[in-house]
């Protein structure tokens, strides 16, 4: 092999990698992406039993309920609609009513969104940024921010 | 007083570091062996003073100085010792500081240990060095001063962020950081050769121990932060695609394809434009990684303060070094010449492949944290990108890639024939098929995939054993003389046998977990049980504990087998008063084959708890893998190579060379 013919073979090699990275990284985008919808998204894209998302907005006071075992119920509301969740397994121990979360899932066929990861990371102003915009979205912002302290207030 | 002095030092380091940055530069450009005189001593100063700063804000810390902002809003007089120590980098501006201390400290490496550098590289590596240490200063100084006073001070502390209070997670941020900051060498030894014009066998060698400095503590770091992960969330899993944990993946992953095009570089004269260029990304990936935890834009633990100024600074410093670096390697890397010639089949071609798949495995990492944020930012749909996704892309490309490793190093250079090498990976070959075979008929449950995952680690495991066991000649039956050529193999073929055994070891502990992991999510009074993986844990007494700063929920889980006493294990839920917090603490019982893991949860209103527990296959491996390559990389940064033979070779041409 001349000098030529070996860096020709060199390139196609790391293009073929670079080509086989790309196929592999459009694929798994094409099904494995996650979005991320409020309650006023659910409600208004009308999104049936089945696709896989991320709920996000504020725990609704008083609504935790056990409902089995290991199993709670809970609503989560951005303050203009709202939607009901449940989950089996342990809350993450940032997971409070009035305080913002992240739960992932898809809707049931009752009509409950059935979570089986729920999340509540979030800065010390215990708010997701995904839940904060969607607050600003519905227009409920300032009070869900006034929700926020008194869920503060409680947990003292 | 004392504070004072801290940010006296710090302004001063500053001041060092512009004159660090300008006065060497200049005396390599001209050739003034008085001006790159002082390069050295500079950095020596710049560490010491930053070591002052970093002191004074340590002291604030100890004493618990409410009048200081930062500890005020951090600490708290009722915490540990050990978390007033790592609450100085438990917050933004402390971390911030660290990171400096860090850079200059190995600054002043290269100022103590590189005697043996010609002058003019030395000169302008210290000098590219101390642009990086100038940005940074600047950004503490400007945006986010750590000696900020209060007044009046308050009498308490806020306290540091619970989470935080763990001691897996008190020496996390100075490993990683020792990592991050790490590449930032060979980085300044890349922009150097860049401006000299001139990379060359024994750059190639000089640059690899910095780089295996930062690889080791890069590699603690991950694998401290998966293990914290892996005992605090409560999850029972070990890596959760989580955009901070890959942040400090890529840059791990192009590090590890530098150390080994660096090896190409140095035995064979080629792919030194490649290599230059993995310097530059290795350290570009770690200031992403810096950017994306402090600015503010990913909520997480590292999120200290969102404060827009200070994303959009590092934004600047970002692209002012990466864009920087890019420019400069596009107008001066054609300088650059190779000068060896190589077949595919070759021990070169093995590494450009190790070097193409990391290259590509990084780039997917990249695209699956980033493309969120970009869409976000480019006011698109939300949406989240997680572990699904980066199983699909990550995996498919690391599976060639371990195939590779134990076939890599026994190739010649040049050109090697598969029938020398496959008489060696014999003894690989066959420990792989057993394990495949030995799985797939003992296994009852899983898939059969797991087998495969298993065969691999063993031909991880049995490869770096038998490379080392071919070269001492371990079956030649004279045991005295393969003992004195073990005594003889180099500390780098030691270092990478550990490294590539760790590897599969990892590897091993990886697939047992996901495969085989058993769960079980449930709801017990006091007095009742639950079966899993054959154990029988029975809820015996749910009582309160308290701890130093915080109240613990204690379940006590009596675990039995079969009727005997196997453990008494105590899940907690800790909750911290002063931070209004609460933090699971899961138990763990490991045999090093397996853990039980048992977390407890809350009350559920009719006098039960909930309890979540897993029995996790080989889960403690993935960790002393880690460990066992971090160790590996220590035996080989051992090596005598390093020290001695490559500079008086490069003095004597540079010597030779005429002056520009």
């Amino acid at each position: 092999m001349t000098r030529k013919q070996r860096r020709a073979g060199f390139i196609a090699l790391g293009l073929g990698i670079v080509g086989i990275a790309i196929g592999l990284v459009l694929y798994a985008m094409r099904d494995n992406i996650v979005f991320f919808y409020s309650p006023t998204e659910v409600v208004e894209k009308g999104i049936g039993p089945g696709t896989r998302f991320r709920l996000g907005g504020l725990v609704e006071n008083g609504s935790v309920e056990h409902t089995g075992p290991a199993t709670i119920k809970f609503v989560v509301t951005d303050l203009a609609k709202s939607v009901t969740v449940s989950y089996t397994g342990i809350v993450p121990d940032l997971f409070r009513e009035g305080q913002g979360v992240v739960a992932e899932g898809a809707i049931g066929p009752e009509g409950v969104f059935v979570a089986d990861s729920v999340l509540a990371k979030h800065d010390e102003k215990y708010m997701p940024p995904e839940v904060a915009k969607a607050l600003k979205k519905s227009g409920r912002w300032e009070e869900g921010q006034m929700k926020q302290d008194e869920g503060k207030g409680a947990a003292q | 007083m004392i504070v004072e002095l801290g940010h006296f030092a710090l302004t001063l380091a500053l001041a060092v570091a512009i004159l660090q940055m300008v006065v060497p530069m200049i005396g390599a450009q001209r050739r003034d062996s008085a001006l790159m005189a002082v390069a050295a001593p500079a950095a020596l100063v710049q560490f010491v003073l930053i070591a002052i700063a970093f002191a004074a804000l340590m002291h604030a810390f100890l004493t618990s100085d409410f009048s200081v902002a930062l500890v005020a809003k951090n600490s708290h007089t009722a915490k540990p010792l050990i978390y007033k120590i790592a609450g100085v980098w438990g917050n933004h501006e402390g971390s911030m500081v660290l990171w400096v201390l860090i850079l200059s400290f190995y600054g002043a490496m290269v100022a103590l240990f590189g005697g043996n550098l010609p002058d003019a590289l030395r000169a302008r590596v210290l000098a590219v060095q101390a642009v990086i240490g100038v940005a940074f200063l600047g950004f503490i100084l400007f945006t986010s001063n750590p000696f900020l006073r209060l007044d009046p001070a308050p009498i308490e502390g806020n306290g540091l962020n619970p989470i935080l209070q763990d001691p897996a997670l008190a020496f996390h941020p100075p490993f990683l950081y020792a990592g991050y900051v790490g590449l930032s060498m060979a980085f300044s030894f890349a922009i150097a050769a860049l401006i000299e014009g001139r990379v060359d066998a024994s750059w190639a060698r000089w640059v690899r121990p910095w780089t295996l400095a930062a690889w080791i503590p890069l590699t603690v770091g991950i694998a401290m932060g998966s293990w914290w992960a892996y005992y605090t969330l409560g999850w029972g899993g070990f890596w959760f695609w989580d955009p901070v944990e890959n942040a400090s993946l890529m840059p791990w992953l192009v590090a590890t394809a530098l150390l080994h095009s660096a090896i190409v570089a140095e035995k064979r004269g080629v792919l030194k434009s490649w290599t230059i260029l993995l310097a530059i990304f290795a350290f570009s990936l770690s200031l992403v990684g810096t950017f994306l935890v402090r600015s503010g834009v990913l909520t997480s633990v590292h999120a200290f303060a969102v404060d827009p100024s200070r994303g959009i600074a590092i934004l600047g410093i970002l692209v002012f070094f990466i864009g920087g670096a890019l420019t400069l390697y596009g107008w001066r890397a054609p300088v650059l010449k190779a000068e060896g010639l190589f077949a595919p089949l070759s021990r070169e071609g093995a590494l450009v492949m190790n070097n193409l798949l990391l290259a590509a495995a990084a780039a997917a990492v990249f695209i699956g944290t980033l493309y969120p944020l970009f869409l976000d930012a480019m006011g698109g749909p939300k949406i989240t990108v997680g572990a699904p996704f980066f199983n699909m892309t990550f995996v498919p490309l690391m599976i060639p890639l371990f195939c590779l490793v134990p076939i890599g190093p026994l190739l010649k250079w040049k050109r090697s024939d598969l029938v020398a090498a496959s008489e060696r990976l014999m003894g690989a070959g066959v420990a792989a098929i057993i394990v495949v075979v030995a799985v797939l008929a003992f296994q009852t449950r899983g898939p059969w995939l797991a087998a495969l995952g298993m065969g691999l680690a063993a031909w991880l495991i049995a490869g770096a054993f038998f490379e080392v066991a071919w070269r001492i000649g371990l079956f030649s039956g004279n045991i005295r003389e393969s003992f004195r050529r073990a005594l003889r193999l180099p500390r780098a073929s030691w270092g990478m046998a550990f490294a590539h055994g760790g590897l599969g070891i990892v590897v091993a502990g990886i697939v047992g977990t996901t495969a085989w992991r058993q769960e079980v999510v449930t709801a017990l009074k006091v007095g009742d049980s639950a079966e899993l993986a054959g154990y029988t844990l029975t809820l015996e007494k749910v009582g309160m504990r308290n701890g130093p700063n915080y109240q613990a929920l204690v379940g006590v889980v009596r675990v039995t087998r079969d009727g005997r006493d196997v453990a008494l294990m105590l899940p907690e839920k800790r909750s911290f008063p002063v931070e209004r917090q609460e933090k699971t603490e899961a138990a763990i019982r490991t045999t090093g084959f397996a853990d039980l893991y048992i977390v407890i949860g809350d009350e559920n209103g009719q006098g039960a708890w909930t309890l979540r527990a897993y029995y996790n296959n080989l889960a403690p491996w993935i960790w002393v893998g880690g460990m066992i390559m971090a160790a590996g990389g220590i035996v080989s940064l051992t090596d005598r190579r390093y020290r001695i033979g490559a500079p008086n070779r490069a003095r004597a041409r540079l010597a030779a060379q005429p002056a520009e």
